[in-house]
């Protein structure tokens, strides 16, 4: 596009959206921001959901991403409560569910992802704040829980649970939990934590469905509990873009540039798009991804013409350990432990793809250690030229 | 401008310090933030207000222009 676009239009009011609504203003987007949302609170921080405001540490009010002067000053157009339900990219138009539409001259689309349910009857999911508190108060002594799923999420949700002192069940369907995220052996050694604090993790476990007393699993057992959390992963919030011509499988696909068609861009949970730095699509659910991508949208929407290539990371918080990774670790050939010690749960390790150093994972580890392999991944370095050949444990495939 | 940092709403994520390593820094033993120009020059205004914008736990703040 030659002309600046005078009309922005972003739907999805959460930390992309907000990042990408802030980065117009700061580098002098004069025009309108529509700032589009289906849930009816300005936009509001989700980590915290399943850690302090889960364990009761936070109450609400420390949610909101910026103070409501903060949000005046950028001068949005905001139209919570509303879900957007259909896109014409010809007449450069949103469809909005109270029957409005919202026209402009370019649009970023950060609609997220939602939960995945199971079947049978409703059980709790975790993603809003509503989800959140609702489940908070069904944990505590004397209460029961079934996770149905130990990834990062359920993992995280398992051990405030337990720390509130509710009877945990903990179900995961494969061997060990997280493995096709960290590996076999770390994901083992995060997994242990589960046992020593009292949580009944139960693998190879595969749950059917959701039943009134709790869960029935794929051999035809029924386990019981008062409260089912299910954290099966999610899905993109992408239904709205249906015959909207723009590409979509599992995401709106983007290039490298986080644009889906001419003035249409996406970021956040819902945008597939192309890393050049790991030379490969993906689509990231991390909190600090939707943050950058946000950005980097709405730069490109500008006419920044810069590749969006960025070393993902995530944090966890179990129990007493802070897990950090940077990298793109999914289908890894090799995991090191580099420094520090499995059994003691400290440790940091190192992730090869091909010959390239594309990941580590550190647990308990300062981040001032951690920072130089960041900056070793985003150079593209060679495995060889930074793992040492007599590195004190060597896990996964050898070469 | 004025920043202001909420340390208990920091996740150490430290990516403050990339962007403005000037301005902020990270404690050794837990990467929480460390503040080390309340009032930053000019020439910096937009790294700390990229700094605020990228914060994944929204603990920086700025005051004023």
């Amino acid at each position: 596009m030659t002309a600046a676009p005078r009309r922005v239009v972003i739907v999805g009011a959460s930390a992309a959206g907000l990042a990408a609504a802030e980065t117009l203003r700061r580098l002098g987007h004069t025009g309108t921001i529509t700032l589009i949302g289906d849930e009816a609170s300005a936009p509001y921080d989700r980590p915290p959901l399943s850690k302090e405001i889960l364990s009761g540490a936070w109450t609400p009010d420390r949610l909101p991403l910026r103070a409501a002067s903060d949000l005046d000053g950028l001068d949005l157009d905001t139209r919570y409560g509303r879900a957007a339900i259909g896109l014409d990219p010809g007449a450069r138009t949103v469809q909005l569910s109270d029957g409005s539409e919202a026209a402009y001259d370019a649009l970023i689309v950060s609609t997220g992802v939602r939960p995945r349910h199971l079947p049978g009857t409703p059980a709790h999911v975790l993603r809003t704040l509503d989800d959140a508190l609702a489940l908070k108060d069904r944990l505590g002594p004397g209460r029961s829980l079934i996770v149905v799923g130990a990834g990062f999420l359920g993992a995280e949700a398992a051990a405030v649970a337990a720390g509130l002192g509710t009877k945990v069940t903990l179900l995961e369907p494969a061997p060990v939990p997280l493995a096709h995220a960290v590996g076999q052996v770390v994901g083992s050694v995060l997994s242990q934590a589960h046992l020593d604090h009292g949580v009944d993790l139960r693998t190879g476990t595969a749950v059917a469905e959701i039943v009134p007393t709790g869960v029935r699993l794929t051999d035809g057992s029924v386990l019981t509990a008062e409260t089912v959390l299910v954290a099966i992963g999610c899905r993109p919030n992408i239904e709205w873009l249906t015959g909207s011509g723009l590409s979509l499988d599992d995401g709106l696909v983007c290039d490298e540039y986080c644009a889906a068609a001419p003035a249409v861009y996406g970021a956040g949970d819902v945008s597939r798009w192309h890393n050049p730095l790991f030379h490969t699509s993906m689509r990231i659910e991390h909190r600090t991804n939707a943050t950058e991508q946000g950005i980097a949208a709405a730069r490109n929407l500008l006419g920044g013409g810069r590749p969006f290539a960025p070393v993902p990371y995530f944090w966890s918080d179990q129990y007493d350990m802070k897990i950090r990774a940077h990298g793109h670790l999914r289908g890894h050939d090799e995991v090191r432990i580099v420094e520090g010690d499995l059994r003691e749960r400290t440790f940091l390790a190192a992730y090869r793809t091909g010959n390239r150093l594309t990941g580590v994972l550190a647990v308990g580890m300062p981040p001032k250690t951690v920072r130089p392999w960041q900056r070793a991944i985003a150079a593209r370095t060679r495995w060889q030229d930074v793992i040492p050949a007599s590195a004190p444990t060597t896990t996964g495939t050898t070469p | 401008m004025q920043v202001e940092v909420d340390v208990p709403k920091c996740v150490a994520s430290g990516q403050c310090v990339l962007i403005a390593p000037d301005v902020f820094d990270q404690r050794d033993e837990d990467g929480l933030v460390v503040l080390l120009d309340e009032h930053p020059p000019a020439e910096l205004n937009d790294a700390v207000r990229e700094s605020a914008t990228v914060c994944p736990a929204a603990a920086i703040r700025l005051v004023g222009s």
